[in-house]
């Protein structure tokens, strides 16, 4: 019969011996905001061995203020500096702020304007995407998926550049319309050009969708439940990798996403390599949306309804939602009457997937972060604003 | 559209290497010229054979192969030439800077890039002597709480342990390897196994999180992985019964044994990948999880040795892959071309005199003779190839099939992402091992079925 050694009624234990308590175990790890596996923000990773404990993200590293910038421009200066949070998607998460200073200072659009609204709005969604893909690449060590985005982004930038006149912050969509027409031949470079991006998309499937250590790396790593999903208040490419069925492109649409055959992708899995195809998919879906609109755009017309100078709007509120790079993305204007916002908040879905970052981090791996982290489609400058 | 890369036009690339010999020559005439001549200037001469030594003697002197020959064959036969320069460091470090370029310029073709571009103006050749430069002018900052001695003498050790790798691995016939053990592969094993602890020692002195965590993973992948790839060579051992590398080669002089033992060399293989810590098994230097692992620490040229010391190790792993399972040196001997006249004849070399005192039958050649009278022996018929010939033939097919086994080791970096340490684990302790007792049991049946070993039939 062993005797059980107990501490003495001061917690000590007898010479030589020490007992162990919880933290000595537990190494805590700063990941960012100076490190290669983190965007600008951190992550205080607790580990225990080779298991994450406890994953606290700590955003906050680019807030910039662009809501109370906001309240002291106009709304046509506002333009330029909203768009700076995502500069890749910047025509996307623009597009809420337009329709809602639309509908307050109440102007029609163009059905061309409309058209040539979603063709940008698509590529950008693309070139965001492209880059998204590039660094969950090369997160996870391949270095060919950090390349080869890359460089195709660039003959989207440049398709860009040609429509807009900036490779990336565009300012391109304005109340009333778009800032200036397209090219005269813009129609056949971009329906050649899409069908490119097209067939390099499923070349990017041999290399890493189908790699057999991708997936026996990501599957089954940071599972998120249906009902965790909506209970997290995830939204866009997480929410339809975890099987709901949403996108605001379908559920409420906007402009002229009404007249086109939009198919949401939705996967059942809920983990990484589920969250990690689902933007994939989309931009296979955003090219067969590119060649939809190409085909029914009118061939001419007006691309900008005239606005006042310096306009103001009623004595308001309007909350207008789209789906951007990263899923919901919502902005709420309050109105007094003045020429400028009240009080304009900006809702993106990188803050909102962020939430279950922590969730899906306990009890993983030390080396599923990277996977996890970045599959959760979170751009760190969108959620600090 | 962008544009890349400027487009390839002959006239500037025969204008960058014509600039690039113009800047040799230029830096030749201006400093190695006047520094020979400032030497020989204000050197005692000595008085040989009642000549005074003048430079102009000195210099003639060479382009006497009465007298050059002898003085430069007994350089070459020193273990310090050994060491330093042939089968040695010198060899190794060169194929490893040429894997360092091939491996940027392969995977920039393989993504679409164009890789080093403009320095040394010849596709980037000279980047890797830039950045070298880059490495040894920055400067070294060492952890406030490291244990500085270690520190200070992981990265070294670490290159001398990757030498003291190269130096057991056979060149070519004729005993050129700077230690010719009868316990050759047990010698590698041991060396082999002092990886891990530089590695933890070097972690575990820089006293922070991230090269700690690293040097676990090291510790980890490098002993699990030391067992198949020991055991993934003991099928050859039964079969040879030599531990001694230079036999294992000999042994090999009709077929290499990768026909017979396959599993083993793919085995051999995947081990070897983890023990360099090569994509896909680069865990403890993996960037997104744990910055750069047990490597965080280092800087300036600290970082660079431990660099070089991996891309040695590198070609002493792919070197050690031809030795056992590729049969080294053993090749048909296609070099020096032979021509009939001069294999009849020789190259009759006078000297001032105008006698003939020497015959050479192939350039080059008689530096590489053990006896120098081997081509008469050749030309009589009583030998087949001489020992120059062998050597010249033996080392090209060498350094051929190293290079082929130095390709498929850094292909994989441009097609896998890297795996997880338990899937890592699990290769190394279940799949590993298991394959490697299966290539050990088809080793043992061939053995008793009679049909290799000592007393086989093949």
């Amino acid at each position: 019969m062993t005797e059980q050694i107990t501490p003495n009624s001061n917690g000590q234990m007898p010479p030589g011996l020490q007992l162990e308590k919880v933290d000595d175990r537990i190494m805590t790890l700063n990941v960012g905001p100076q490190h290669p596996g983190s965007g600008h923000m951190r992550i205080i990773v607790k580990i225990d061995g080779d298991y994450i404990v406890n994953a606290d993200p700590d955003p906050g590293y680019v807030h910039r203020g662009e809501e109370k910038m906001a309240e002291v421009r106009n709304y046509i200066l506002n333009i330029p500096h909203l768009e700076r949070p995502v500069i890749h998607d910047s025509c996307n998460i623009l597009y809420p702020y337009v329709l809602g200073v639309e509908d307050l200072v109440g102007i029609e659009v163009s059905e061309r304007a409309k058209y040539i609204r979603v063709i940008a709005a698509e590529l950008n969604r693309c070139v965001y995407t492209q880059y998204w893909l590039a660094i969950y690449g090369i997160f996870l060590g391949h270095s060919t998926m950090f390349m080869w985005p890359a460089g195709d982004r660039e003959l989207l930038i440049d398709l860009l550049e040609k429509m807009t006149g900036a490779r990336v912050t565009h300012s391109y969509f304005v109340p009333g319309g778009v800032r200036n027409d397209v090219p005269p031949n813009f129609e056949e470079v971009c329906l050649r050009q899409v069908n490119y991006f097209e067939k390099r998309l499923k070349e990017y499937a041999d290399i890493f969708y189908d790699n057999p250590i991708l997936k026996a790396r990501t599957e089954d790593t940071g599972v998120l439940s249906t009902h965790d999903a909506i209970r997290l208040g995830t939204t866009g490419s997480v929410l339809r990798a975890s099987g709901v069925d949403f996108d605001i492109r379908k559920k409420e649409p906007y402009d002229v996403y009404e007249e086109l055959d939009v198919h949401t992708n939705v996967l059942k899995d809920g983990d990484s390599y589920a969250r990690s195809k689902i933007p994939w998919l989309d931009m296979l879906e955003s090219c067969n949306i590119i060649r939809q609109a190409l085909e029914k755009m009118p061939k001419s017309g007006s691309i900008r309804t005239k606005l006042k100078p310096n306009p103001k709007g009623g004595d308001e509120e309007v909350f207008r939602r789209v789906e951007s790079g990263r899923g919901a993305a919502g902005m709420h204007i309050i109105s007094k009457g003045q020429p400028q916002p009240y009080r304009l908040k900006i809702s993106p879905g990188s803050f909102r997937n962020l939430i279950a970052l922590p969730y899906l981090l306990k009890g993983e791996k030390l080396g599923n972060m990277p996977a996890v982290y970045w599959s959760l489609n979170y751009w760190p400058v969108e959620a600090d604003r | 559209m962008s544009v890349i890369a400027p487009k390839f036009r002959l006239g500037y690339f025969l204008k960058a290497i014509i600039d690039n010999i113009f800047w040799v020559i230029i830096l030749v005439t201006l400093i190695a010229i006047p520094a020979i001549q400032i030497v020989l200037f204000y050197m005692d001469l000595p008085v040989i054979e009642g000549e005074l030594l003048t430079a102009f003697l000195a210099f003639t002197w060479l382009f006497d192969p009465t007298r050059q020959i002898p003085l430069i064959k007994s350089l070459i036969n020193s273990d310090f030439f050994r060491i330093a320069a042939f089968p040695g460091f010198g060899f190794a470090a060169l194929i490893a800077a040429g894997t360092i370029f091939v491996e940027r310029k392969m995977l920039a073709k393989l993504q679409l890039r164009v890789g080093p571009f403009y320095c040394g103006k010849v596709e980037g050749l000279l980047q890797l002597a830039g950045d070298g430069l880059k490495l040894i002018s920055k400067e070294i900052i060492i952890p406030a709480k490291a244990d500085k001695p270690l520190f200070w003498v992981a990265p070294i050790l670490f290159v001398g342990t990757a030498a003291a790798f190269v130096s057991l691995i056979p060149v070519a016939p004729g005993g050129w390897v700077v230690a010719d053990l009868d316990v050759g592969l047990l010698a590698v094993f041991a060396v082999i196994g002092f990886f891990p602890i530089i590695t933890i020692l070097s972690a575990w002195s820089a006293n922070s999180k991230f090269p700690f965590i690293g040097g676990i993973r090291a510790l980890h992948q490098m002993v699990s992985f030391e067992i198949p790839l020991i055991l993934s060579l003991l099928g050859v051992v039964i079969l040879t019964g030599t531990l001694n590398l230079s036999e294992i080669v000999e042994s090999q002089a009709s077929f290499p044994w990768i026909i017979f033992m396959p599993i083993g060399a793919i085995v051999f293989f995947t081990a070897m990948l983890a023990e360099l810590e090569r994509i896909p098994f680069d865990l403890p230097e993996a960037e997104s999880e744990i910055v750069a692992g047990w490597l965080t620490e280092f800087s300036g040229m600290m970082y660079g040795l431990v660099q070089l010391g991996s891309y040695v190790k590198l070609f002493a792993f792919a070197a050690l892959f031809v030795t056992i399972f590729l049969g080294g040196w053993s090749g048909p001997i296609f070099w020096p071309p032979l021509d009939e006249q001069i294999i009849t004849e020789g190259v009759p070399i006078p000297n001032f005199e105008g006698d003939p005192v020497l015959t050479i039958n192939t350039p080059g050649l008689p530096l590489f003779d053990e006896d120098p009278n081997e081509w008469v022996q050749q030309k009589r018929g009583e030998i087949e190839f001489t020992s120059g010939q062998l050597f010249f033939s033996g080392t090209i097919w060498f350094i051929l099939k190293t290079v082929a086994v130095i390709f498929f080791v850094l292909l994989p970096r441009g097609v896998f992402p890297r795996i997880r340490i338990d899937m890592l684990l699990h290769i190394g302790w279940y799949k590993l091992i298991g394959l490697a007792f299966v290539n050990i049991f088809i080793a043992l049946g061939l053995l008793y079925a009679g049909v290799l070993g000592p007393e086989g039939f093949l």
